[in-house]
């Protein structure tokens, strides 16, 4: 297979979905079942083909990038600016390859999983369109070889989500939620378009590897090491808002409010993951201080959010952290240097995280169809305390969602192991290599908290007794098409698709595949190099490995111990650290804090220019038709309403006159004139200065009214007097007109003769 | 001249002799058409101008030009004068039906 056939294929998966997504979004209403099956075969079709991709490249092209441009925009030489020359087009490395199946994947089960969930819901093929434009964007994120098409399809994206979260946007919090997602992502978006415009002016293009090899030429923005950092940092500012770290985070848990496919689609696997997708592609642009910040803003938020995911209540609020929190060690990992475990997390985590909500939604499908069952309409379905023993009830789904957990945690032999042990042995090595400890410090402890909350989630929910008999009786296992899609990601949360060997994955096939690239950054700036980090790494491995199996084995313990065996109590542990315990059911607050600087901030602006147009540009308005009305009323009458304005008027005219006179004289005046010619020709200026004057004395209005009329009403009487008189010629009588026919030719007989 | 002359004058008749009649009779008829008062008396001021019109131009033909040209206008003349005065009758008849009188003076609706 060629590479002009692989990339055509590639094209067929990109452009296939934005196919689904225009018939469906005209036809949905006229195809049967709305078109569900329509989006989902083409999902597949898109899923076979990116497959198709995925092992051609990994087996045929294995080290080779892809990559076909065409010019789009040549202006040449642009005054300021220099060349302006867009080229856009795509690429296939690696790790685009693993991406496209990566999304099509979960793209294809969610389409699949939706035909049950949403099934009656108001929205149905609308809801099935947005899903294949989601994914087309998501492609066009993976697929382009540069900033600008990434930049449009990152936006696309946000669009896809706003509009996806707002599904039910009858409910004022989902409105809310869509609008937050995508406010806050704007933010992200800012520092990510100042970086790109940074990176442009710089180097005059787009694409990647433009840039890339323009930088490793020595070429760097503005000749300064701190502006190459700034570039970086602020394309991360875009991975920031998408990717949900802090402080970008708030919008993700509100994001719930959306259903539960999506959130699996969106909120868990793709969207989330673009952010570090885009770090590894401009990793090697990042010098280490941007790597450093990249590394902590990832620990900070892993840190920030498992705290919170420890108290929450309602399931999806517990993934929707736990997504953070790993989205954070992802970030983490990359920003270490560890380039392969960073991008490997992504790939198991999307398989366990999509899983994880799509099992979420499949029990809070059933506690759905329970509660209509007992005509319940008040007990919340997603809340955990009103969950247990579930396990008998939904066997699939509970051994799916052990599984996921399974790999959350970090237990061996699944996928999760794997990537989260890369991760931490690349924090722990650099740690050595630099010296900044709390970094690993953070990744473990985020560690055991993870396992601590996620088996806190299953116990409460599967685990112990349901506190209604009757509700619980209701529960049934979901339909195939909700349990093949959680069987199929809990199949690939084991860990021999990525590594035959089970403890470490860097013989495996993805490790070979993905490999850290080399950093183009000057050498002086750079992160520490390939070779050295691997060192570290491989010393750091066997320690990382044991200390993360204690701390999960110590959060799993915990888990078990406040909510299976009953030894300590939650609720007393509860109120003995009440402050604690309120702020992290709070968030951080962090939401009240934005409100109280950001959004008051911005509303008091707001109100600010809001008085400046009111009162100054609207006052310029109404006073320049005051003046107009005045103009035309003359001093007069202008005098009654505004002595002020009159005064100005009349102070105006006298000086307009004035001017218009001399002007006048001073034209007309030929050269080398006499007194007299002088005097003569100021008199003329005199007059027509008293004429201006008086006209705008009178107003124009009144001008009109007076003068003009005047002359019309002259000449309309001279008319009719004239008239009169000549009427009388009129006798009727023919003789009359004949004696003057006669008299005519006379006179002009004896005139012309 | 005295009366003697007056009337051997009178007797070798020329051109001059008829064209101070036609003169004589084309004057009459003006004053006719513009001082009469009954329609019909304006149309007979008409014929006499017409007539007059023909005398002259006899006259002409028989001391000037010796053709017979003249003659043969004059009898153009006559029947024109016979239409015209045709038609003219007719009119009188209309406005005697119109407004009850012959009396020019008293048509006069285009007055003012």
């Amino acid at each position: 297979m060629s590479p002009e056939t692989l990339l055509t294929l590639a094209v067929l998966v990109w452009l296939l979905p934005l196919l689904d997504f225009v018939v469906l979004i005209f036809l949905h209403k006229r195809l049967p079942r709305s078109g569900d099956w329509f989006g989902t075969s083409i999902l597949f079709a898109v899923l076979t083909l990116a497959c198709v991709v995925f092992f051609t490249k990994v087996n045929l092209y294995h080290d080779q990038t892809l990559a076909a441009t065409f010019t789009w925009i040549d202006l040449g030489n642009v005054p300021v600016l220099g060349s302006l020359k867009i080229d856009l087009g795509l690429m296939i490395d690696n790790v685009t390859a693993i991406m496209l199946v990566v999304v099509a994947i979960v793209s294809a089960l969610v389409h699949l999983f939706s035909i049950g969930y949403m099934a009656g819901d108001v929205r149905y093929g609308r809801y099935f369109a947005y899903l294949g434009f989601f994914t087309f964007s998501m492609f066009g994120i993976v697929l382009t070889n540069n900033f600008l098409l990434l930049y449009v399809s990152w936006e696309l994206v946000g669009l896809s989500s706003y509009l996806l979260i707002g599904h039910w946007f009858e409910k004022t919090f989902a409105a809310n939620a869509s609008k937050k997602a995508f406010i806050v992502n704007r933010f992200g978006d800012v520092g990510m378009f100042i970086g790109i415009l940074i990176l442009f002016t710089t180097f005059h293009s787009f694409r990647f590897d433009v840039i890339f090899e323009s930088i490793r030429a020595g070429h760097i923005p503005f000749g300064s090491d701190a502006w190459l950092t700034a570039a970086g940092i602020l394309v991360f500012c875009g991975a920031v808002g998408k990717s949900a770290q802090f402080p970008l985070h708030v919008w993700l848990p509100d994001a719930m409010e959306g259903p539960t496919p999506v959130s699996a689609l969106i909120h868990a696997a793709t969207m989330v993951a673009a952010g570090v997708y885009l770090i590894t592609r401009t990793f090697v642009m990042m010098t280490a201080d941007a790597l450093m910040v990249i590394a902590y803003i990832g620990a900070v938020t892993a840190f920030i959010s498992a705290t919170i995911a420890l108290v929450q209540n309602d399931i999806k609020k517990v993934l929707a952290y736990s997504t953070i929190s790993q989205l954070g060690y992802m970030v983490m990992g990359l920003g270490v240097g560890a380039y392969t475990a960073g991008f490997f997390h992504l790939t198991t985590h999307a398989m366990f995280k999509a899983g994880l909500f799509l099992g979420a939604g499949s029990v809070i499908h059933g506690m759905h169809g329970a509660l209509h069952h007992v005509n319940d309409h008040h007990t919340d379905p997603q809340d955990i305390r009103n969950m247990g023993g579930l396990a008998n009830k939904m066997p699939i789904t509970f051994l799916a969602f052990l599984m996921y957990t399974l790999a959350i945690c970090g237990i061996p032999f699944t996928s999760g192991f794997l990537s989260k042990d890369e991760i931490l042995a690349g924090t722990l090595a650099y740690g050595s290599l630099t010296g900044h400890y709390i970094i690993p410090v953070i990744g473990f402890f985020v560690a055991g908290l993870t396992a601590f909350y996620m088996f806190r989630l299953v116990i409460l929910t599967f685990f112990g007794e349901h506190k209604d008999k009757t509700r619980s009786d209701a529960i049934h296992e979901s339909p195939r098409v909700m349990t093949i899609p959680l069987i199929i990601f809990a199949v690939l949360s084991f860990f021999m698709f990525y590594s035959f060997n089970p403890i470490d994955a860097s013989s495996g096939w993805f490790a070979q595949a993905v490999q850290r690239p080399e950093s183009s950054v000057p050498t002086v700036l750079a992160p520490a190099n390939a070779e050295v980090f691997e060192e570290a790494v491989h010393e750091a491995h066997v320690p990382a490995m044991l200390l993360s199996l204690t701390v999960a084995s110590i959060g799993i313990l915990a888990a078990f111990g406040m909510y299976y065996w009953k030894k300590i109590n939650a609720d007393v542990l509860a109120e003995k650290f009440k402050l604690l315990h309120t702020f992290l059911l709070n968030k951080w607050y962090f939401d009240e804090l934005y409100d109280a600087t950001i959004i008051q901030g911005t509303l008091a602006i707001a109100a600010a220019y809001r008085w400046f147009d009111t009162y100054i540009i609207d006052g310029i308005v109404n006073g320049a038709a005051k003046w107009t009305v005045g103009l035309t009323n003359g001093v007069s009458r202008t005098w009654e309403e505004n002595k002020f304005g009159a005064a100005v008027y009349v102070l105006a005219f006298a000086a307009l006159s004035i001017f218009i006179g001399w002007q006048i004289t001073a034209a007309l005046l030929p050269m080398n004139a006499g007194m007299g010619t002088v005097i003569g020709y100021g008199a003329l200026g005199f007059g027509v200065a008293c004429f201006v004057f008086f006209l705008f004395y009178a107003g124009v209005g009144g001008f009109d009214n007076k003068i003009i009329d005047g002359i019309v009403n002259l000449v309309a009487y001279l008319t009719g007097f004239f008239g009169l008189l000549t009427r009388k010629l009129q006798t009727g009588k023919v003789q009359t007109y004949l004696a003057f026919v006669l008299l005519g030719v006379m006179v002009f007989f004896l005139w012309f003769k | 001249m005295n009366t003697q002359e007056f009337i051997a004058w009178l007797q070798h008749p020329g051109l001059t002799h008829f064209l101070i009649l036609s003169g004589l009779l084309f004057s009459l008829g003006l004053f006719a058409i513009l001082t009469r008062r009954n329609a019909i008396m304006v149309l007979m001021g008409i014929e006499l101008i017409l007539n007059a019109a023909n005398i002259n131009f006899v006259a002409f033909s028989r001391y000037v030009t010796g053709t017979l040209d003249g003659h043969v206008v004059a009898i153009f003349v006559i029947i024109l004068a016979a239409c015209e005065a045709a038609i003219a009758l007719a009119i009188v008849l209309n406005i005697y039906q119109n407004f009850n009188t012959v009396n020019v003076d008293e048509i006069n609706e285009l007055k003012n």
